[in-house]
């Protein structure tokens, strides 16, 4: 039997003794949008980090093809590590580089691309998501959402396997969100990527998600999987509730 | 009020009437709201309040209360000691993690295995460098001058204001040049250090280099460390000159002395090994800074108070290392005769 492509095995996540969510398990399929919802305050992002290995977990481990990333070597984690991109929600591009150097920079450094080379995929990255012409710029002078499609630009330089969003609609307006969806959806059909999507903006859990997992603040645990749209009449009135605004 | 309330029988009943009542506003409703939550469990009637307070203050009571259980803080004098001891504890030893660190990625640059940018290099030394020019210089020129000033007027009791030149030479070059330049390096480039990197935690721009397969010591503090510390001896025989140059105005201008003769007894009374005291000196100055800086920047904590919290801490802990390594040099030189 092959290993799921991105696994979640038994995790416990604390900032020191305080637990935020514990023994999480789920398995995201390879080319699957999967969304990771939840209140505010839930854990979503928290998950994330230990997902992309920036907290290490207090028990259970996050699983790549099969690989174990918290039991891997430093080396072997770097390994793991160019199988994803993320975007984080403020983009976190580096103020003192220009656009087209923070998505060459990567190419540069770990994938051993001269600078003119990667100056040139740079500039197909930045087209791919509607910023040809800005390759000069700096991220001071371009819009929010510019700026998050540069970080998404960036996140995509290696061709990651796994693309991980954090609130990606955080501070955009309707259209440049909308048209952050849009962008999701295409990477994901054109390339296959595995999309891992921390949000609760519903219109674009229930327009991307094939797959969800919802987390509970108060029982510090998952409480819901399956597709968004099926949750909806999931038994947990809270699930019911988040995804229908209150609404029931 | 509130005394009353505390202090006296169980309030079974709390009516609010208000009779010459105008105008309110949300301090009318902070009162109510603060008076029935004193007089917890007694029927409170506000119905002659105005509708708008009414519907504040339901709004204030749709959600009780959390009890968030957290611990209450001990305040006792030894508790605080004690907290304070562990916490010294702990980021010393995180600190001694760091400097291993960056000892590895030190080892993996002169391997030609450690990822940074060159240009990144060269922009720390222009700041850890060029940029500096002008303080040190006027930090040391004042310094200097204050130096022969006061050593002339202490040397003129004794008939021995020749020897000011000497003073001077040997305080600059052996002392207060590397000495100064390593607190004026704390406050400048120490404070920048840490500004830039606690604020590129702050953007999340640290985490997006180690999900990049980047390590943050070799990228963002290696250069700068690197920088530093071979800039510094630069910087302080820059400082020594200008030193020295103060001295001679001061000893001038003070004492009945030329000022090719005052610079003939400086260049009489300078041993070459005055001057590799403070430049060694001035290696470990720059390590102690810029290390300082980094740590403080990388470890800053996610706000914009945390930057400045950082920049404050790299400041102080820079200047406080400065004299401390300066003290511990001065006492092995002497054992060592040197």
């Amino acid at each position: 039997m092959t290993a799921p492509h991105l696994e979640v095995r038994n995790l416990t996540m604390a900032y020191g003794e305080r637990v935020v969510q514990q023994d999480l398990s789920f398995a995201i399929e390879r080319g699957q949008i999967f969304v990771i919802m939840g209140d505010s305050g839930c854990g979503k992002s928290s998950l994330m980090r230990h997902m992309i290995g920036l907290n290490r977990p207090v028990a259970g481990d996050v699983l790549y093809d099969g690989a174990a990333l918290w039991q891997a070597s430093e080396r072997e984690q770097e390994r793991l590590r160019r199988k994803f991109g993320v975007l984080y929600q403020s983009a976190a591009l580096f103020s003192g580089m220009t656009l087209a150097e923070n998505v060459s920079l990567a190419l540069v450094q770990n994938a051993g691309v001269t600078a003119a080379l990667a100056r040139e995929m740079a500039k197909l990255k930045l087209a791919l998501v509607g910023l040809a012409g800005f390759e000069d710029h700096h991220p001071s002078e371009v819009s929010g959402g510019m700026r998050k499609r540069a970080g998404l630009a960036r996140a995509m330089a290696l061709d990651p396997e796994i693309l991980y969003f954090d609130e990606p609609s955080a501070g955009l307006d309707p259209l440049s969100s909308r048209r952050l969806d849009d962008l999701i959806l295409e990477l994901r059909d054109s390339a296959g990527t595995t999309i891992v999507l921390v949000t609760h903006e519903l219109p674009s859990i229930f327009e991307l998600g094939d797959n969800a997992v919802f987390l509970d603040a108060e029982r510090k645990t998952m409480i819901a999987q399956g597709k968004p749209s099926e949750l909806k009449g999931s038994a947990e009135p809270k699930v019911r509730a988040f995804l229908s605004r209150g609404r029931l | 009020m509130a005394q009353e309330i505390r202090g006296g029988p169980p309030v079974a009943r709390l009516v609010f009437e208000p009779t010459e009542l105008e105008a309110w506003d949300s301090a009318l409703v902070s009162f109510v709201f603060s008076a029935a939550s004193l007089a917890a469990g007694a029927e409170v009637d506000v119905s002659a309040l105005p509708a708008g307070t009414r519907r504040l203050l339901d709004l204030a009571r749709a959600v009780p209360p959390v009890a968030l259980g957290r611990p209450p803080e001990d305040n006792a004098v030894t508790a605080r000691v004690g907290q304070a001891s562990l916490h010294a504890w702990s980021t010393a030893g995180d600190a001694v993690g760091f400097v291993g660190e960056v000892v590895l990625a030190l080892w993996a640059m002169l391997r030609g295995k450690a990822r940074f940018q060159g240009r990144d290099l060269m922009h720390a030394f222009e700041t850890a460098g060029v940029g500096a020019l002008g303080i040190v210089a006027l930090i040391n020129l004042l310094i200097g001058a204050v130096l022969a000033f006061v050593g002339a007027v202490q040397l003129q009791q004794f008939g021995a204001t020749v020897y000011v030149a000497n003073l001077v030479a040997i305080g600059i070059t052996r002392e207060l040049g590397a000495l100064m330049t390593g607190i004026v390096m704390a406050g400048r480039t120490g404070a920048s250090f840490a500004a830039v990197l606690g604020t590129m935690t702050v953007n999340e721009e640290v985490d997006a280099l180690k999900t990049m397969g980047l390590r943050p010591t070799e990228f963002l503090v290696l250069p700068r460390v690197v920088a530093t510390s071979l800039m510094l001896p630069a910087l302080v025989a820059y400082a020594d000159l200008f030193g020295i140059l103060g001295g001679t105005f001061a000893g001038v201008a003070l004492l009945d002395l030329g000022a090719l003769q005052y610079l003939r007894a400086t260049r009489e009374s300078l041993a070459v090994g005055h001057v590799i005291v403070g430049l060694v000196k001035s290696v470990a100055f720059g390590m102690v800074v810029s290390l300082t800086g980094c740590y403080y920047g990388i470890r800053c904590g996610r706000s914009a108070a945390a930057v400045g919290e950082a920049t404050t801490k790299a400041v102080v802990m820079g200047i406080v290392l400065v004299v401390v390594v300066d003290a511990v040099f001065t006492v092995l030189l002497h054992l060592l005769h040197l």
